[in-house]
């Protein structure tokens, strides 16, 4: 890899495909926004957080909801306050600095080190909202109109978005980031994750586990898949629990109910769908 | 080489801009990734592809383009045996019909067929050659794409990832056949007319900040309604019948314009409306509504849709009784006069394709009821209905 060896490799606790190490270096060396978008549960917000460890940058997160405003990331003018303290005879209010809030751009854009900045979830805000931010993240300076003072970036921070895909986000936003699609790990990087999770797990019952889970996985008409934070839930629980590696199968080497099924489907219609699966399997035999 | 590499891109569709461009000739000028063809896969497409439905899209192109094939651009979208059977069956030559005979069947010809193809895909990834036309083969199969063909064929070897664009592990996200909602949204913003009337109320600062200067510091809240979407809509959707194959795109739309708006209201009818409409399909023998009682309720600045084919019997409209359901004492036609007379702003959004209009008698008469309001449910026709309803 050209980047030097300060760029991100993954990390003890983050495997990170070739493909994503080589996203990240890129967005980091260019400088450009970095959206990553990917199923639910393959680690999109975890990303960012293992970024700024492995970068030693502090970490700056934005968390959308549906309600997030563009202009809640840059500043809020909280004017209630002033007039409160107007009213008190308060000496502050003379300085209309003291009523600014900054938001977390602001802070990313000031801060005397290099930071990662995290906006999560993207997707969720209004269908506008990724438009209001254009100019923001291409050119990293925005304008305080009640100060009337340009805020520039010192340094321009590595910006990670993530999005779940509710929404599709507009070209012209597009336009200015990387695009990565996490896909779902096959198997011989998800032994690799297991292994980072959970050191010194029975070899055969980790096998055992993950070919469950594919199988539970490839199971048709699953209202919600399994993912990976599922997964480590779940062998946390069977290492908790300490099943024996027999519960896994029956005698015939046969799937049956896995044990603890909870952790892993999370609706009433998929546990019925699995128990019938699982049923009319055992009627085939 | 590269430009020639960003316009295959293009002609496939996939939506890439000059600004990317450049922007992968700075990453590869500033050395990101080492120089090697997968890197660079990886590089290319982190940085032209935003959204992963184009990702088959963009590997087709890639694997053509990098293996030095010229006129690849054309894409070939997924190739079931149907169609393959068809189009052997239709470019057949007489002598070939013969030699048909002798393999006995459609299928033993498939058979036999697809035995050819793995025999050129061996000698494809072998690194001859690829395969122009069915060389040696009885089916005159010549100027289709090998790779095309090669789809759905289980994919051979480890992991690498030159292999990924070969796999075309994201054939599924491709969904450039439907409307994507996010265009309907767009469209049906149109419609939004934000305005402040109702109960809830907010802080109005600008207000509260002039009014207490003018009461000489001494706090003057004033409040203010929030701002609503005042837009109300009316829809009325034609269920069942033709309407069965339509099903799928009139859910998107609606789903659509569900979240789009505050008051929205939708009845059904079947092919035209008549006096009852009803709320829900399975219990529409149960709970009519009359068609009166929705022009008592709903005041005339609601915008009325209606949503049908259009495709009937024009006496369905026209003559008294001619409902295919029951025997209703007006016409259609009357009822829908009605309803143009009550609501000012009004559409009729068509699912069939514009061009199958003019032959058919019903669409015609419904159109001229609807005073030429009729419009197809494509981006253009949604855009079009949407100012015709915001005048």
């Amino acid at each position: 890899m050209a980047v030097d060896n300060q760029g991100f490799q993954g990390s003890e606790q983050y495997v990170a495909t070739d493909d994503l190490r080589m996203a990240v270096n890129a967005a980091i060396t260019l400088q450009r926004p970095l959206l990553i978008k990917g199923e639910p549960g393959t680690g999109k917000t975890m990303l960012a957080e293992e970024v700024a460890a492995a970068l030693q940058m502090p970490l700056l997160q934005w968390h959308i909801k549906s309600t997030t405003k563009a202009q809640q990331g840059l500043y809020e003018y909280d004017a209630v306050s002033r007039l409160r303290d107007s009213q008190l005879g308060d000496a502050k209010v003379q300085d209309i600095r003291n009523y600014i809030v900054q938001g977390v751009l602001w802070q990313a854009f000031t801060s005397e080190v290099p930071t990662v900045l995290l906006i999560d979830e993207i997707d969720k805000a209004d269908i506008e909202f990724p438009n209001d931010l254009l100019r923001e993240l291409d050119r990293m300076e925005f304008y305080v109109y009640e100060t009337r003072e340009m805020i520039k970036a010192v340094h321009r921070p590595v910006v990670i978005i993530t999005s779940n895909n509710e929404k599709e986000l507009p070209d012209a936003f597009l336009r200015r980031c990387f695009f990565h699609y996490i896909n779902f790990p096959d198997p011989q990087t998800m032994m690799k994750i297991v292994e980072v999770h959970h050191p010194n797990i029975k070899e055969d019952l980790v096998t055992a586990a993950l070919h469950s889970f594919y199988e539970i996985r490839n199971l048709s008409g699953l209202k919600k898949k399994p993912s990976t934070s599922e997964l480590m839930d779940w062998l946390k629980l069977l290492i908790a629990a300490d099943i024996d590696l027999s519960e896994l199968k029956d005698a015939n080497g046969k799937p049956r109910v896995p044990p603890m099924q909870g952790a892993l489907l999370k609706n009433e219609q998929d546990i019925h769908l699995f128990d019938r699966l699982i049923f009319m399997n055992r009627q085939n035999r | 080489m590269l430009i020639d590499f960003f316009y295959s891109l293009k002609k496939a569709k996939i939506p890439v801009s000059i600004q990317e461009f450049l922007t992968l000739l700075e990453a590869l000028k500033k050395e990101v990734i080492a120089p090697s063809i997968n890197n660079f896969y990886f590089l290319s497409r982190m940085t032209l592809v935003k959204d992963e439905k184009y990702f088959d899209k963009f590997d087709k192109v890639f694997g053509a383009f990098f293996k030095g094939v010229e006129n690849l651009l054309q894409l070939y979208p997924e190739i079931s045996e149907e169609w393959l059977e068809k189009k052997f069956k239709r470019e057949l030559s007489p002598e070939e019909k013969a030699a048909l005979e002798k393999f006995g069947s459609i299928e033993e010809m498939m058979q036999r067929f697809k035995e050819l193809l793995n025999e050129q895909k061996e000698r494809h990834e072998g690194g001859t050659k690829w395969v122009g036309t069915g060389g040696g083969s009885a089916f005159g199969n010549s100027g289709y794409h090998p790779e095309g063909m090669r789809i759905g064929g289980p994919s051979a070897g480890n992991r690498t990832a030159i292999k990924v664009w070969e796999e075309r592990a994201y054939a599924d996200y491709d969904d450039s056949i439907e409307l994507g909602t996010r265009n309907i949204r767009v469209a049906l913003r149109r419609l939004r007319k934000f305005a402040r009337e109702g109960q809830d109320l907010e802080l109005d600062l600008d207000q509260t900040i002039s009014a207490t200067a003018v009461n000489a510091g001494y706090l003057d809240i004033k409040m203010r309604p929030e701002r609503h979407n005042k837009v109300k809509v009316l829809l009325l959707m034609d269920v069942g019948g033709s309407m069965d194959d339509h099903i799928k795109r009139i859910e998107e739309l609606f789903s659509a314009t569900k979240s789009e708006f505050k008051h929205l209201e939708y009845y059904y009818f079947h092919n035209c409306l008549y006096d009852y409409v009803w709320k829900n399909n399975r219990r529409r023998g149960v709970e009519k509504i009359s068609t009166l009682d929705l022009l008592r309720k709903y005041s005339s600045d609601y915008k009325l849709i209606f949503v049908g084919d259009a495709t009937m019997s024009p006496y369905e409209i026209l003559s008294p009784g001619g409902s295919v359901e029951y025997a209703n004492d007006e016409a259609g036609a009357v009822w829908l006069n009605r309803m143009m007379d009550h609501f000012s702003q009004f559409a009729w959004l068509n699912p069939e394709p514009e061009q199958v209009w003019q032959y058919r008698q019903s669409v015609g008469v419904i159109k001229d009821l609807m005073r030429g309001k009729m419009y197809p449910v494509t981006m253009q026709g949604l855009e079009k209905a949407m100012r015709e309803l915001s005048k």
